[in-house]
């Protein structure tokens, strides 16, 4: 039998649970389902009128009922979904004690427009309204709940209450790398010892008008509305940027000899994690693609592997013209001569772009493309971009058995995070 | 006994409404009678402890950079900025590419004036949700998005002083702040990085930031007074600006640059409860009793994050009673500051540990203490949830 420790000397660590919710449904059987058929799970935004919106196609999750809702409410309860399902998988802990720390992405949080509102109808102002007028409203009670609920810490404790994890949740935000940030902090407290188990997880539901306004107003968002399914667009010469999506994933994360001593069923094995920021602007990558040529290598070296040993990639592939291109030349840098027939997919084209739970939910996707030995397409490769002579596996899933792979997540504010997925312990 | 792997803090940088740097603040804070900066003129009723005056650009020399930002962003920047200048890391590339930041970060500043003139307009619009969106597309600002995002406060360093090996924001009020620093601390003992900027940054004084709170009532709303002598006429918070950056590294990896260890972190440790009466009492007891034999009591004072709040400054008063040492709130110098309150509790543990005495009372109801001071507890209890508990030891 093989070592429970890496080439390093740390604890090998695996995954025995994992679960996920994406516009494409709930439950990792429906989503792998909708993914090995190359089904897009975009759809028109029903949730909010669409009145002078550029971009009117999100990947919303609108199948899991709500008493009020606000994004916090949300991505609280598509992340139960997904973290009951991987416990579940996982068999450890019992029922609302799960046996180690809760690291969990979630998107910031602030007051939404319908609390906005009810503080200002409770003022009884007429005429003009402002923040005075809310601070009274405020003042006069009945506002506990919303306080609660926009408090930070707010989804966290309360999975931390509804799980039985141990500790402090830890919320992490780096922008759309926060699931694979989440996941890494999991890795390291493995590692070092601190606990054999932990639970990595990322959710984000953010199709709200003024997020989806916010992004736009960044020309972040692509605006080929109809049909919604054609919208995300990687690596196709007609890309015009990503689509907003909701969705949630969730990894028991375990040491390898705590897996085998209970008997756990391995699913897979996360063998390395590397990060770079990035300082040359807020929203785009250094030109050189240094940062992130770097961060896939501290997390292929942090595998101990060679880049040649990398079968596939997850992209982080968002479908917005930049990211794309430097993606593509950054895996160049990384791979060299042999990037073009490196086989890289992003799940985006399916699900969108789940913002800060994508590096969790992709993660969970890049785990089960290595054990099912078939790697979801990227749909909507209609025309090839000639700067970019990427195999993006177009269109149709790809057989394919893979023992290692990357899967990359890149965020505003410069935070990059790669990590390397093997299928079974070396 | 002193370890390579042991954390030290090399650089603090921290401003409040005291002033810049810690000997500003040492200097405030032992003055013969001590008053903090308060400012009830912005926001009556509520009393605050403002932003201080501050030439940025002496950190963040680009304006173009100072406009990306809000001010908690800005100050946040600036501060780490004060910590990296210390520690002797400023401007070396070497360094910065593997120093690994955590930065505890809350974020949300919203455009008042655009918040108010929409709520006034909607109640009369023949089609609310389609003004709402008419209205956004107008008045929201592209730049604000990434001014009050979480994570940009760590961008905003990144991009400003270069600090690149790692960005972590972690989100969670308080308690965000005090496992910002244990994680530090845990990864150097591990020797999964050797060197750490770790802080974050409050500025309170906006209607949107005091809205929040005032839906649980926590604020107080009369004349300033100490956190202790508050809670006897019913309790609530002050809030404080507050910008603190730590810079934190291996004893080792300190050594061997020739950068001087100001303070020994000996130990942090983080844990949550549902406050029932009693959960967060019996959480602190554990924590200390880990701790016994670590510090001498004769020569140990905490120095407590306690947030004003009603409930939890009450029970956290009777269980600092029972500890029997010397204690001083910083939030009655500060304010309180919710995610950078641990560390900034902690550099003022720090800084006091260096200097090898406790600073005086800061109300009656705080013990002198005359002896050498050597050792500092650091207690973190959230407004709302987390107890946290750190050991600090004069390097």
């Amino acid at each position: 039998m093989a070592a429970d420790t890496d080439s390093q000397g740390r604890p090998i660590v695996v995954v025995t649970g994992i679960g996920v919710i994406t516009s494409l449904g709930q439950g990792v059987a429906d989503n792998w389902g909708a993914l090995a058929a190359g089904r897009s799970g975009l759809k028109r935004i029903t949730r909010f009128p669409l009145d002078g919106l550029r971009t009117t196609v999100a990947g919303s999750i609108d199948f899991v009922p709500l008493e009020e809702f606000s994004t916090p409410a949300l991505s609280e309860a598509i992340a139960a979904g997904a973290i009951e399902e991987a416990v579940a998988m996982a068999a450890v802990g019992s029922k609302g004690a799960f046996p180690g720390p809760l690291f969990l992405a979630l998107p910031p949080v602030e007051l939404e427009w319908p609390q906005r509102r009810a503080l200002a109808a409770a003022s009884g102002a007429e005429g003009a309204i402002g923040y005075p007028d809310l601070l009274r409203a405020a003042a006069g009670g009945g506002f506990v709940a919303t306080y609660e609920r926009f408090l930070f810490a707010s989804v966290g404790e309360t999975l931390a209450e509804r799980f039985g994890t141990r500790g402090v949740p830890i919320e992490v935000s780096t922008a759309c790398a926060s699931g694979a940030t989440a996941i890494q902090l999991g890795i390291e407290a493995i590692r070092r010892g601190e606990t054999d188990v932990a639970l990595a997880a990322g959710t984000d539901s953010s199709v709200n008008v003024e997020a989806l306004i916010r992004f736009s107003l960044l020309s972040a968002l692509s605006t080929r509305n109809d049909p919604p399914a054609a919208a995300a667009r990687p690596f196709s010469k007609d890309r015009d940027g990503f689509v907003m999506a909701e969705g949630a994933g969730a990894l028991v994360l375990e040491s390898l000899a705590h897996a085998r001593a209970r008997g756990a069923t391995i699913l897979g094995v996360l063998e390395g994690c590397g990060e770079h920021a990035d300082s040359f602007h807020r929203t785009r990558s250094s030109p050189d693609g240094k940062p992130i040529i770097a961060c896939m290598n501290r997390a292929i070296a942090d595998a101990g592997l060679a880049p040649g040993q990398i079968g596939y990639v997850n992209a982080h592939g968002t479908g917005t013209p930049e990211n794309d291109k430097m993606e593509w030349q950054c895996l160049a840098a990384v791979f060299g001569a042999a990037a073009g027939a490196l086989p890289v997919s992003s799940n985006k084209s399916m699900i969108g772009h789940t913002l800060s739970a994508a590096g969790a939910i992709e993660a969970v996707f890049t785990l089960l493309s290595l054990r099912n030995g078939l790697l979801p397409p990227t749909i909507n490769y209609d025309i090839p971009d000639p700067a970019l002579p990427i195999d993006c596996v177009p269109n149709v899933a790809r057989p394919a058995d893979v023992a290692h792979a990357l899967s990359n997540s890149f965020g505003f504010g410069g935070q990059n995070v790669s990590l390397v997925l093997g299928r079974e312990p070396a | 006994m002193p370890a390579e792997r042991d954390a030290v803090i090399t650089g603090i940088g921290l401003v409040s409404s005291l002033g810049e740097g810690g000997a500003a603040h040492l200097t405030a804070l032992r003055a013969d009678d001590f008053h903090p900066v308060i400012d009830t003129a912005s926001f009556p009723p509520y009393p605050l402890h403002p932003l201080p005056p501050i030439e940025f650009d002496r950190q963040i020399p680009k304006r173009g950079d100072q406009r990306q930002m809000e001010t908690w962003q800005r100050l946040g920047t600036y501060a780490a900025g004060l910590a990296l200048d210390q520690a002797g890391v400023k401007g070396q590339p070497a360094l910065l590419e593997r120093m690994d930041m955590i930065v505890a970060a809350g974020g949300g500043e919203r455009d008042p004036a655009a918040d108010a003139a929409i709520l006034t307009d909607l109640p009369g619009a023949a089609d609310p949700e389609s003004l709402l969106n008419r209205r956004l597309l107008s008045d929201l600002r592209p730049t604000l998005f990434l001014a009050q995002l979480s994570n940009l406060l760590a961008g905003n360093v990144s991009i400003v002083h270069g600090v690149v090996g790692g960005s972590r924001s972690f989100m969670g009020e308080e308690a965000a702040g005090a496992d910002a620093v244990r994680v530090a601390v845990a990864r150097i003992a591990a020797g999964q990085g050797e060197l750490f900027l770790v802080g974050g940054a409050y500025a309170p004084t906006r209607p949107e930031v005091l809205l929040h709170y005032e839906m649980a009532g926590q604020l107080w709303k009369r004349p300033w007074a100490p956190i202790w002598a508050r809670q006897d006429a019913g309790g609530g918070m002050v809030l404080g600006t507050v910008g603190c950056f730590l810079v934190i590294e291996s004893r080792a990896h300190a050594a061997a640059r020739g950068a001087a260890a100001m303070a020994t972190i000996d130990r942090v440790v983080t844990d949550r409860c549902r406050r029932r009466p009693g959960d967060a009492t019996a959480i602190a007891a554990r924590q200390v009793a880990a701790l016994e034999g670590h510090f001498d009591p004769a020569a140990t004072a905490v120095i407590s994050a306690a947030s004003g709040a009603a409930a939890p400054t009450a029970e956290e008063r009777a269980w600092l009673a029972g500890l029997g040492l010397p204690v001083r709130a910083a939030a009655t110098a500060l304010g309180h500051t919710i995610e950078p309150s641990f560390p900034a509790a902690l550099a003022l543990a720090a800084l006091s540990v260096h200097a090898g005495r406790l600073f005086p009372p800061l109300e009656a109801g705080e013990a002198p203490m005359d002896g050498p001071l050597r050792q500092a507890l650091v207690t973190g209890w959230g407004h709302w949830r987390g107890e946290s508990l750190g050991l600090v030891t004069a390097a």
